[in-house]
């Protein structure tokens, strides 16, 4: 029955084909493919840029590139990677499709102001952009104080105008979702039957909401202070470099959790799914999230332990930054119990979830050791932090993404991916990260500072097995990009729930009709009822 | 929205109360009462924004779920200035 007419009915995709109907879409699902695209560009870019990173750091003096664009390559890369990719990658596109489908809503509460976010985005790409284009800029992504107001020679202001710009977008995101969360639900969907992935893009919006405003504003005052010369940074003129860590921080620390709690989410509908489990401990899943966002914005202090900030605020923020690890350990716990006695598939997107699961945890526990005041004095601004948040960031959140983009590909085009290519490109993408970002830990531990183009020679061969493993992580990313364009056109019909899941984004055909329901479903049950009586005989 | 609304009257009184407060801040930083000048300074700020916030932007008359945002925000501000000073402060006394 599920495959039934999927291939011909109207839906999303088939209902306009012009430009203009893409172009001025209100449709969450369009605008979510939009922001699909424009986010892989932006991956590309930002994948070109560390490639050249890894060349440089095959050799140990440097014989790529100089000094000056070797700081150029890691800061785009940043840049890049970090505000144009991974803070909307997972809310702005499989969010926008899915917050209206999980929750039974025919769209997000407010369509045109989700378009409008997509426009800021792209005007924001394109300052960011003609940044580089026009020679690049050389304050690593962190923008600090004063090289950035004063004394950098690049492209600072049009860089954080950008930036500036795209944090509105983000905004607007995260406002629309809060609102749509609140008051369109379907009748008997009730806050403790919404899905997990819901409950996370909730926490992420009050972040983006709550957190983004600051480093408008703090970039603000610095491309201010550096047309103006008014001092608020520079302490030659009066200002306070520290208090840019504080602002800049305040964002971005709980900005990680931007990234990464969304595709928390995406891991607890996944590990559900591909075991036929209820969540072990949902509803402290859901306070988990929450937990999350409040916490997250108090231990932002714990980046600048050595950059001059009293120790007694230091120890304030080693401590509290303990906490965050409670509810991010409570969320490893839950998945591992759920998988208890489930009937598990390794499927594609259940192996991401998995990658998930150990990654974000080696780069959990890895944050706490940096937590500790003491043994970040230490590893501060070694390779060492690069291993920590690359395994969050890329081991965590863009497998969580990738979990998601195979989970749920299937919905948004119709489409299936092919399965056997798929998990060997997971593994690929497995083997890949790990050889890439392992070694850095090693060489952070024996001291390798981080933001340097030459290195002493005994750091070679750990360098070298590191751009090995990124040009096979990078080919983990390459094979699905083109089987997932094949899938357009040669995949197999995928029917409306293919993989046997639970939530209200299975019940339409797929791709969704253009308002998502032809009725407006009823909740009569809560999330993740798989069916369980199997496991009694067991 | 609810439909209440607000007397052009009272945006009036309102727009007149935060030009007396500006006055206010202005005169005072003319006179020099020591660290009670900041203490001062910040509390009129204070007013002016919790008044533009319950008036102009009609928090007054909205929803409770309103409010809890706004507060959320406030709150928010506080963690801020709160974590900061807690650096500034204390910086230089070993
Ligand atoms: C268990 C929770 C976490 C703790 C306790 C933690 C702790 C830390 C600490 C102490 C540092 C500073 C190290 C230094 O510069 O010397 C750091 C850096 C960093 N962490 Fe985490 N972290 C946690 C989770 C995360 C998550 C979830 C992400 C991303 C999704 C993340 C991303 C980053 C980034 C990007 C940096 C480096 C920023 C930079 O200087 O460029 N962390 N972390
Ligand atoms: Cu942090």
């Amino acid at each position: 029955m599920s495959t039934s007419g999927s291939e011909n009915h109207t839906n999303y995709l088939n209902d306009g084909y012009g430009v203009k109907s893409w172009l001025l879409t209100t449709d969450h699902k369009r605008i979510a493919i939009l922001y699909m695209i424009s986010i892989t560009l932006f991956f590309m870019i930002g994948g070109f840029f560390a490639l050249v990173i890894r060349l440089t750091l095959l050799s140990p003096n440097g014989t790529l590139v100089s000094a000056d664009t070797y700081n150029k390559m890691f800061t785009m890369h940043g840049v890049t990677m970090i505000f144009f990719f991974l803070i909307p990658s997972i809310p702005a596109v499989l969010g926008n499709f899915l917050v209206p489908m999980m929750i039974g809503a025919r769209d997000l509460a407010f369509p045109k102001l989700n378009l409008l976010s997509w426009y800021i985005y792209v005007l924001g790409g394109i300052f960011t952009l003609s940044a580089m284009v026009l020679g690049g800029v050389d304050t690593g992504w962190t923008f600090y104080t004063p090289l950035s107001s004063g004394y950098s020679h690049t492209n600072v202001v049009p860089t954080v105008i950008g930036v500036f710009i795209v944090g509105f977008s983000s905004i607007l995101t995260g406002l629309n979702f809060i609102v749509t969360i609140h008051k369109m639900r379907a009748p008997g969907l009730t806050w403790f039957r919404l899905p997990l992935f819901i409950w996370a893009h909730y926490a992420t919006s009050v972040i983006q909401v709550l957190g983004t405003p600051v480093i408008a504003v703090t970039l603000a005052l610095v491309g201010f202070e550096r047309i103006t010369g008014v001092g608020i940074f520079d302490p030659n003129i009066g200002g306070d470099p520290i208090l840019f860590q504080h602002l800049f921080w305040f964002y971005s620390h709980p900005a990680v959790y931007i990234m990464v709690l969304p595709s928390m989410g995406i891991v607890s509908e996944v590990v559900t799914c591909f075991s036929q489990r209820k969540l072990f401990g949902y509803r402290q899943m859901a306070f988990a999230s929450m937990a999350i966002a409040v916490f997250g914005f108090l231990v932002w202090g714990h980046h600048m332990f050595v950059s001059g900030q009293s120790v007694y605020a230091g120890m304030a923020f080693s401590a509290l930054s303990f906490l965050v690890a409670i509810p991010s350990a409570v969320k490893v716990f839950n998945w591992t119990a759920t998988l208890y006695k489930g009937t598990i598939r390794f499927n594609t997107p259940m192996l991401y979830a998995f990658g998930f699961i150990g990654l974000f945890t080696i780069g959990g526990l890895t944050g706490i050791v940096l937590a500790t005041l003491p043994v970040d004095v230490h590893v501060h601004d070694t390779y060492f932090v690069i291993a920590h948040f690359h395994y969050i960031m890329v081991g965590g959140a863009v497998m969580g993404y990738m979990a998601g983009l195979h989970f749920w590909w299937p919905k948004i085009t119709g489409k299936l991916y092919p399965e056997g290519l798929a998990k060997f490109s997971a593994l690929t993408l497995f083997v890949g990260f790990n050889l890439t970002f392992f070694p850095q830990f090693i060489l952070g531990y024996l001291g390798m500072p981080r933001r340097y183009h030459i290195y002493p020679p005994e750091f070679q061969v750990l360098n070298v097995l590191s751009t090995a493993g990124a040009s096979i992580l990078g080919l983990g990313y390459i094979i699905p990009f083109f089987y997932f364009m094949w899938s357009l056109r040669k995949g197999k019909v995928a029917g409306n729930n293919p993989w046997n899941a639970k939530g209200l984004e299975w019940l339409t055909p797929s791709p969704p009709p253009t308002f998502n329901f032809d009725k407006t479903p009823v909740v009569t049950e809560e999330a993740y009822a798989y069916p369980e009586e199997d496991l009694a005989g067991g | 929205m609810t439909g209440h609304t607000i007397s052009r009257n009272r945006y009036f009184l309102i727009f007149a109360a935060l030009i007396v407060l500006l006055v206010l801040t202005i005169s005072m930083a003319y006179v020099d009462l020591g660290p009670f000048n900041i203490i001062i300074a910040l509390t009129i700020a204070i007013i002016k924004a919790v008044l533009v916030i319950l008036y102009f932007m009609h928090v007054r008359y909205s929803s409770r779920v309103t409010w809890v945002f706004v507060s959320a925000g406030f709150f928010w501000l506080l963690i801020m200035f709160t974590l900061t000073m807690s650096d500034i402060v204390t910086r230089f006394s070993f």
